[in-house]
Formats: structure tokens, C-alpha cells, sequence
């Protein structure tokens, strides 16, 4: 049994190997995306690195108040209370990137449990999951978010869970119309024809054909939740212990018109972060894409 | 002819959705660590555990989850939606004191970007490669990446102290203002720049919508016969296209109501326009749980009946559809 079994399974390998090469050589070739996934890189690196080589409290004041940038040794200047800023950047993006990466998981979560299960069993189930879609589709997100965050006070963990909770439709949209389009199809109905189980069906047969869109919608997430962040933490929703870019921009707000710089870094650090994220999404579509003409 | 039917029957719908957003908050406030007794005893300046008992069993707080959903609603049904601790007020009272600001602040921002952004977005379809195109791919990775909160801000430093062009906070001059005409042409000078923010943000995604819808549609056989019989390029594109390709459009501006409030309560803060966004900031400085609440309820309502509205409008645009059509 197992002689014959050999030759047939290897071009299966070759199959689900190549379009993902060739999407990383296309990926590869697009400048922009790739200065993206540098920039990210960067990031990450720097939080990751950053509170080792420089262990600070972020939170403590090292110098005079609204110090300008580049005046004594403040790289780029101090905030209204005496921190300097090179250290609120440096911290800030911990709570960015966590937060962005654990909500955008949640919400990948359940849009894909929501989606996959809609798409694939149809009926009353479709019927009862794109109802509850619908309802949180209705609620604006943020003040959702606000309510939760607001009701469970400020932490990572209640900020996360609420920017997941309020971001999941859209995925489950995606996922579905993903479920219907391929439930459809020859190498499915070969699937069921084999008698293989519904379970099966759905996480390893339909989901891995589904994964190349929800890749790039789960990079539009991880900007979107980054946002979210910010933006809660700009209306004093932020973990009180923990420094965020949001949070520097909220407390320096008041004195903008004598220092613009306490709200500006922090402001261009969300932005590159983000529009990195976001090119990274774009060069994974554009790579994604040529493959799907083919078939 | 069924118009009517399929209307009423959303209409049953979206009464459902209404109570399901009670439902949530309720839950909400239930599921919370803490209780109103707390916040009650806290604004009497603090209560023995015997006067927190009490306060429970007068609100009924100790009855059962089912139990204070019932009394919750009934109170609803009566338009009480609580009472605003530091207003000293009803909270619907204070909701629709804010409701008109935000209001005109969200439409005329949508409008700006759905009529501005198809405009530039039939352009742009003209010619896929062109600088119009690129330009609208740049404009929507910054409507994307950029923190709207922040945009605004940038705004402010410039407005206020460079180009001292548009009043950054406020939507008058306050009670010594101008009244009549002069008072309409000082609120939309406030409005200038919170709508310039709020609207860029879609103008990109409206552009970058319709581009796509454009291009689609110019490739159909229809477009290619009515360029055959020889009709004049302005009306081919404005009259044959335009009208197709806005359906798009206008599936999107009801969908993205919700997230056009979301932006609304950032942009709000940032120019202290008084509208529900604010409020909303307002309320979480202060603890005003009841307020919070009633505002996610009211624009949960306002985007309800939007999205009724574009679905109204869907059937004026398109006159295929004649029976409620599941999206």
C-alpha cells in the first residue's frame, strides 16, 4: 500500500507549495510592501529590544517641563511633565503592538467561526449568525468600545478584548462569502464524496483555500485595532500602567498651541506604524492575486 | 407595487435590532464589576453596607438577571433611560440637546465625501493609470493610516496660530453671536474643519470605490452599444455608467454610517464641537455610565434608520429591485 501511495502524494506537495512561493517572489518585488515589512520589522524590534537596553520608569519625569526638541540631550524634546519623549516612544509602542496583535486575533477568531460556520452550513444557522453580524454592525464601533472599556475599566486586557469584539463582522463577511464560493467547488464535493467528515470539510479542506484573503484582512485588522488603540487612548481609555502612544497625545493635548512636539512624534509614530501595516496588506493582496487569475 | 409590504417588514426588523441593543446594554451594566448602589451611595458620599443593601433591594438590584431586564425595559418602554448624575438631568434630555450638532456634522461630512469622491472617482476611471488614479491611491493609504484624532489636531495648531482662517473649537460664537443668517454662516465657518477631517477620511474610500465601480461598468457590452450609436461621450459616461456604477456606492454609505459616528466622536473632541461625540467624551471623564449608554443606544438608532433610508434610496436607483433583497 504504502509503494503507490509515494507518487501520488508528492504532486499534491508541489501544488500547495508553489503559489505561496510565488507570492512571496511577487511580494518581494514590490517596493513599497517590502520597505512596509522593514519598517514593521523595525518596530517590532525596537519594543522588543528596547526596555532592555534602556530600562526606564516611562512614566517618570527626567527634565525640565515642554523641553523644545534637540535642547540638552532631548533628542525629541519633553512632554508637560518632564518626560522625555525618545522613552514614551520607546515604551508607547509595547501597548500599540500588543493590543493591535491580540485584538486583531480576536477578531479573526470570530469572524472566521462565524463566517466558516454561516458559509458552510447555510440554512437557519446562516440565517441566525449574519442576524447577529448584522446587529453589531449597527452599533457604531467605538462607542461600543468605550462602553466596554468604560463598564470593565482600563486595562490591555479589557482594551484588547473590546476592539475585537467590535471588529469581528467585517472578517465574517469576508469568511463567508469565502465558505460559499468554495463550498462549491470540484476538490470539496470530492471531499464529502469520500464521506469525510463536516469537521474535516471546513478546517482543512475550505479554510487553508480561504487563507490567502483573510491573510490581508488580518493585516487591515492589526491597523485598524492599532487605531482603535489610539484612539480609545486618546479619550482616557488607556491601562493607567502601561505607557501608550494614544496616552501622550490625550495628556498633551491641552498645550498644543505652545508645544506642538509632545503630539506630534507620538501622532507620526501611530501613522507609520500603521500605514506600514497597510502596505504590507496591499503587496499581500497584489501577490495574491495573479494566483487566483490563474486558476 | 410590494414596496410598501417589504418597507414594513425592515421596519419590524430594525424594531428587533432596537431591542437587541437594549438587551446588550443591559447585559453590560449587568456583567459589570460593581453596581448602581455603589455609584448611588458614592454620590451621597458613601453608605454603610446596611444602606448598600437597602439602596439594592429599593432598585431591585438583588432580583434576578430576567427580572432586572424586565423592570430595565419596562422603564424604556416609558422613554426613562436613566438619569444623568452629573447633569442633574434625564439622559434623554441631554442626548437630544447634542443630537442636531452631530447630526450635521456626519451628513454634510458623508456628502462631501460620496459626491466629492464619485466625482473624482469617474474621473480617474477615464484613465486607470493616470496621475488622478494615483493620486486617489496615495489619498487612500492616509485616510487609512492616519489617526483622524490626530489629523484634526495637526488642524488645530495649524489654524489657530498660522493660518488663522477657520475657529478651531465650538460651533458659535457663543450667546453674544449673530443671529438669523449671520448665525447659519457662523455655524458652517466652525464647521469647516471638523467636516474637512471627518470627510477626508471616505472621500479617498468613496473615490477609490467608485473608480473600481467605474471601470467595471465602462467595460459592459451596454456601454460599448451606446458608444456604438454613436452618443456623445458625456452622456455615455454621466448617463449609461454613472448610473450603475453608483450602486456600490450608496450599499456602502448606509453600511458605513456607524463608522462614520465612530470617526464623529474623535473629530467631535478634538474641535469641542457639542454634538454626542463630545458628550460621550464628557461622560467617560465623569463616570456617566447612563449617559454612555444612552448615546450607543441613540446612534445605534441613527444608523437603523440610515441604513432604512439607503435602502429606500437603493430602490429609487435601482429599479430592478422591486422586493426586499437580502445583502
Amino acid at each position: 500500500m504504502t509503494g503507490p501511495a509515494v507518487p501520488a502524494e508528492e504532486p499534491v506537495v508541489i501544488e500547495v507549495e508553489r503559489p505561496w512561493r510565488e507570492a512571496w517572489r511577487m511580494f518581494r518585488r514590490n517596493t513599497a510592501a517590502v520597505a512596509g515589512l522593514v519598517t514593521l520589522s523595525l518596530i517590532v524590534l525596537v519594543t522588543v529590544l528596547g526596555p532592555f537596553v534602556y530600562p526606564v520608569d516611562p512614566f517618570a519625569p527626567t527634565g525640565p517641563l515642554l523641553l523644545p526638541p534637540g535642547e540638552q540631550g532631548f533628542l525629541l524634546g519633553t512632554d508637560q511633565q518632564g518626560r522625555d519623549l525618545v522613552v514614551g516612544l520607546l515604551y508607547g509602542s509595547q501597548s500599540t503592538l500588543m493590543v493591535g496583535a491580540a485584538a486583531a486575533a480576536i477578531t479573526i477568531t470570530i469572524g472566521i467561526l462565524f463566517g466558516a460556520l454561516a458559509g458552510f452550513y447555510r440554512g437557519w444557522v446562516e440565517e441566525v449568525l449574519m442576524r447577529i453580524t448584522e446587529f453589531f454592525q449597527v452599533l457604531p464601533p467605538l462607542l461600543l468600545a468605550m462602553v466596554v472599556v468604560l463598564l470593565f475599566s482600563p486595562s490591555i486586557y479589557s482594551i484588547s478584548i473590546a476592539i475585537g469584539v467590535v471588529s469581528w463582522p467585517a472578517t465574517a463577511r469576508l469568511v463567508r462569502a469565502e465558505f460559499l464560493r468554495l463550498r462549491e467547488l470540484d476538490f470539496v464535493k470530492a471531499e464529502r464524496a469520500i464521506g469525510a467528515r463536516n469537521v474535516r470539510i471546513i478546517w482543512t479542506i475550505i479554510l487553508p483555500n480561504a487563507a490567502p484573503p483573510l491573510i490581508v484582512s488580518a493585516a487591515l485588522s492589526v491597523g485598524i485595532a492599532i487605531l482603535f488603540e489610539a484612539g480609545l487612548a486618546f479619550l482616557q481609555l488607556s491601562d493607567p500602567n502601561v505607557m501608550s502612544w494614544g496616552y501622550l497625545i490625550s495628556v498633551n493635548r491641552p498645550q498644543i498651541l505652545e508645544a506642538w512636539w509632545p503630539v506630534t512624534f507620538p501622532g507620526l509614530a501611530i501613522f507609520i506604524t500603521v500605514l506600514s501595516v497597510s502596505l504590507i496588506g496591499d503587496g499581500l493582496n497584489d501577490a495574491f492575486n495573479p494566483k487566483l487569475r490563474e486558476r | 407595487m410590494r414596496l410598501p409590504a417589504a418597507v414594513a417588514k425592515r421596519m419590524g426588523y430594525a424594531l428587533v435590532l432596537l431591542f437587541a441593543v437594549l438587551v446588550l446594554n443591559f447585559t453590560l451594566l449587568y456583567l459589570a464589576p460593581g453596581d448602581a448602589a455603589e455609584t448611588i451611595a458614592g454620590e451621597a458620599g458613601g453608605a454603610s453596607p446596611e444602606m448598600l443593601a437597602k439602596i439594592r433591594k429599593d432598585y431591585g438590584l438583588d432580583l434576578p438577571f430576567h427580572d432586572q431586564l424586565y423592570l430595565y425595559l419596562a422603564k424604556i418602554v416609558q422613554g426613562d433611560f436613566g438619569h444623568s448624575f452629573y447633569f442633574d438631568q434625564p439622559v434623554t434630555t441631554v442626548i437630544f440637546e447634542n443630537l442636531a450638532p452631530t447630526l450635521l456634522l456626519v451628513v454634510s461630512s458623508l456628502l462631501i465625501a460620496i459626491s466629492f469622491g464619485t466625482f473624482l472617482g469617474v474621473f480617474a476611471a477615464r484613465r486607470p493609470n493616470g496621475l488622478l488614479s494615483q493620486i486617489i491611491t496615495v489619498l487612500a493609504l492616509l485616510g487609512y493610516a492616519l489617526p483622524v484624532f490626530w489629523t484634526g489636531i495637526m488642524l488645530v495648531i495649524l489654524f489657530a496660530s498660522l493660518i488663522p482662517l477657520f475657529p478651531t473649537s465650538g460651533m458659535d460664537a457663543g450667546p453674544l453671536g449673530a443671529s438669523g443668517f449671520d448665525y447659519v454662516w457662523e455655524v458652517l465657518h466652525h464647521l469647516a474643519l471638523p467636516v474637512l477631517t471627518l470627510s477626508t477620511i471616505y472621500l479617498a474610500f468613496y473615490s477609490r470605490l467608485s473608480r473600481a465601480s467605474m471601470m467595471d461598468v465602462l467595460g459592459a457590452d451596454y456601454i460599448r452599444t451606446a458608444r456604438a450609436k454613436g452618443l456623445n461621450e458625456r452622456v455615455v459616461v454621466f448617463k449609461h455608467a454613472l448610473r450603475n456604477a453608483v450602486l456600490p456606492v450608496v450599499t456602502f454609505a448606509g453600511l458605513q454610517f456607524g463608522a462614520l459616528f465612530s470617526g464623529a466622536v474623535l473629530v467631535e473632541t478634538v474641535f469641542s464641537w457639542p454634538g454626542l461625540g463630545t458628550l460621550a467624551f464628557d461622560s467617560i471623564l465623569r463616570r456617566d455610565t447612563p449617559t454612555l449608554l444612552g448615546i450607543l443606544f441613540f446612534s445605534a438608532l441613527i444608523v437603523i434608520v440610515a441604513n432604512l433610508l439607503t435602502d429606500l434610496a437603493y430602490r429609487l436607483v435601482d429599479p430592478r429591485i422591486k422586493t426586499a433583497g437580502k445583502t
